[in-house]
């Protein structure tokens, strides 16, 4: 599993990438009530807008960690979007992304250096 | 605290309301109209089936509007603390103003010989604004700050059309501090939002703002004072590293309060700007309502502003030039604007003078430090090691240990007979309560205030967190579960909940 600064995580599985939102920021957003998911087929770069997700509290842009194109959306997310909150690194998965250059992860922070990363915004 | 309930939901005089649709039935009628005589002229068009709506007798009827209008929270019942919308008083004289009769029974259509006065009030409210803000050209029309921004950002897109950029100039920056709508705005009027980072201090970072400069790059947005309540020291740089890059520089006026008559925008390099007549210049927010956000133009956006124009005919009258060329913004609305808000702003206006302008910045900013000042010990202000502007940022990083977060305090305010600060905006700041006492609140109601967001930042150190939680106690209805309301929105009224 890989995280991004921006709070995505991403795991390659297949030579496909499923990415969502950690559960870090889950709990900075709150309970989740919308997301909104891109066209299965869209092309992404990297730090691009993927995706948004919509809590009681705010509004945020979900980026894409690496470039790709969308192979699947989670659509559970559409009638309950409580998964995210329930589930945010498992169930609540946002999207399936064909990676441009897999090697691009790599690039992102692994678990322990994330955690680290979180620690430090106190 | 009393949490008794009632037989009938009424908490003493404060009577409980149901839906309009809860409390009559389609079987009763409060009005007995007389079946139609002779032929129809329908043309068989009549409708056949009953239209099902709730009959209810006159009493019921109007006793239905004012037992909810009771449950408004007005700034004429208690200060109206929410960060960023400048809820001052509005005064009476305005509404005398705006009652007289020359005001009052206006017409948009009639001959402008007839309308000489109210096209004087236009004309002086723009000088006024033009006076204050130090710009070239006021647009009046817009009817709300988003509306003028949009009118802004219409007018930034049609002066880069002009000069054959607009295909290349695709970028606006947005502070992470933002308004929501100016984000919004850019995207509405066909740009691509770029957000820059803020600094710790709350202010925008200049580094990141200079490295996101580009020939791509159409204007910029800022709000300045911000909405942390702090004033831009980079303002000017900001200006012209904008300028530089060929973009415009688009300033939202929500905070205008803070510096009016101390400084003026136009001297600060901004190319637009709206003016809430309805925060700044004390008009009514909704209820006596509607907004007015008139937009000023630096020189360079000047010939794209929207009509109409107010021109001086051949006999000296005022007239109204409602043509525009093609390539402008053309018109924002079908009429002159919110005639009734220009004629209570420039009773204001008039009779502040500009040395009363200036009293009103000064004072605004002077109730939003005292009140910064006591509460600092209290709560967590995140840049309180310095003064702020016009409103006060705290958080609840230091209730947060007790479990107890900013929507608890706010819900607390609430059985305290307060209408809740600005919770959880702006964004940059977690948990923030962005509190505007403006200045016309004296200087006893902002202790009173005071003391009673201090005795519940006391109350949250005991061993209290239940009572948090389970506030409000005292109001018509009790904490509301937003979450599912926004998951499951119920935004029809069906027949099946009609009680039986």
């Amino acid at each position: 599993m890989r995280y991004t600064e921006d709070h995505e995580w991403a795991r390659l599985e297949g030579g496909v990438v499923t990415i969502g939102i950690s559960a870090y920021a889950v709990e900075q957003l709150g309970d989740v009530v919308y997301v909104e998911l891109p066209e299965i087929g869209k092309k992404v770069t990297a730090h691009g807008e993927m995706a948004l997700v919509e809590s009681a509290k705010a509004a945020s842009d979900v980026f894409a960690p690496i470039a790709g194109e969308i192979v699947e959306v989670n659509a559970a997310l559409a009638a309950d979007p409580e998964l995210v909150n329930k589930s945010p690194e498992a169930d609540g998965w946002f999207v399936k992304l064909k990676p441009a250059d897999p090697a691009a992860l790599d690039a992102l922070m692994d678990k322990a250096a994330y955690d680290a990363f979180v620690q430090g915004l106190g | 605290m009393n949490t008794e309930t009632t037989t009938s939901g009424s908490r003493g005089l404060l009577q409980a309301e149901p839906l309009l649709f809860d409390a009559g039935s389609p079987a009763r009628t409060g009005v007995d109209l007389p079946k139609p005589k002779g032929e129809s002229r329908l043309g068989g068009l009549e409708r056949k089936a009953p239209l099902n709506l709730p009959g209810l007798s006159e009493p019921e009827t109007l006793r239905h509007y004012v037992r909810l209008s009771q449950k408004n929270y007005a700034i004429d019942l208690g200060l109206f603390p929410l960060g960023s919308c400048t809820m001052k008083h509005n005064p009476r004289l305005n509404e005398r103003m705006a009652r007289l009769e020359g005001f009052a029974d206006l017409h948009p259509l009639q001959p402008t010989s007839t309308t000489q006065g109210a096209l004087e009030v236009i004309r002086q409210v723009g000088h006024w604004l033009l006076t204050l803000t130090g710009m070239h050209t006021a647009a009046l029309t817009p009817k709300a700050g988003a509306h003028g921004e949009f009118c802004g950002m219409l007018a930034i897109r049609a002066a880069l059309a002009a000069r054959g950029e607009l295909d290349q100039r695709k970028r606006v920056l947005t502070p992470t501090s933002a308004h929501g709508t100016n984000p919004a705005t850019a995207a509405a009027a066909g740009f691509h939002v770029e957000e820059v980072a803020g600094t710790s201090r709350g202010r925008v970072d200049l580094s990141d703002f200079r490295s996101k400069l580009g020939a791509d790059v159409a204007g910029v947005m800022i709000t300045n004072p911000n909405t942390c309540g702090l004033f831009e020291p980079d303002i000017k740089a900001i200006a012209d590293l904008i300028h530089e890059a060929g973009g415009y520089f688009y300033c939202d006026g929500a905070n205008f309060n803070a510096i009016l008559g101390k400084t003026r925008p136009g001297d600060l390099g901004v190319d637009a700007m709206h003016i809430n007549l309805h925060k700044t210049f004390s008009t009514p927010h909704g209820g006596g309502g509607p907004g007015a956000g008139p937009v000023v133009f630096s020189e360079a956006l000047a010939p794209f502003a929207p009509a109409p124009f107010l021109a001086i005919d051949r006999d000296g009258a005022l007239a109204l030039q409602e043509e525009t060329e093609a390539g402008t913004v053309g018109r924002l609305c079908a009429f002159h604007g919110q005639m009734g808000m220009f004629v209570r702003a420039l009773a204001y206006m008039l009779s502040h003078g500009s040395d009363g302008l200036r009293q009103v910045a000064e004072d605004a900013v002077l109730n939003a430090n005292y009140l910064l000042a006591r509460l600092r010990e209290h709560y967590h202000a995140p840049f309180g090691d310095g003064p702020c502007m016009h409103e006060a940022l705290l958080d609840d990083s230091t209730l947060k240990a007790r479990g107890i977060e900013t929507i608890d305090v706010a819900k607390m305010l609430l059985d305290e007979g307060y209408h809740p600060m600005t919770t959880y905006f702006p964004l940059v700041v977690h948990g923030a309560m962005l509190i505007e006492p403006t200045e016309t609140e004296s200087r006893a109601e902002v202790d009173r205030f005071a003391d009673t967001l201090i005795a519940i930042a006391e109350r949250a150190k005991g061993n209290d967190t239940a009572a948090f939680k389970a506030a409000p106690q005292l109001t018509p209805v009790r904490r509301l579960d937003e979450t599912r309301a926004a998951r499951n929105p119920r935004l029809r009224w069906r027949e099946a909940q009609r009680p039986e």
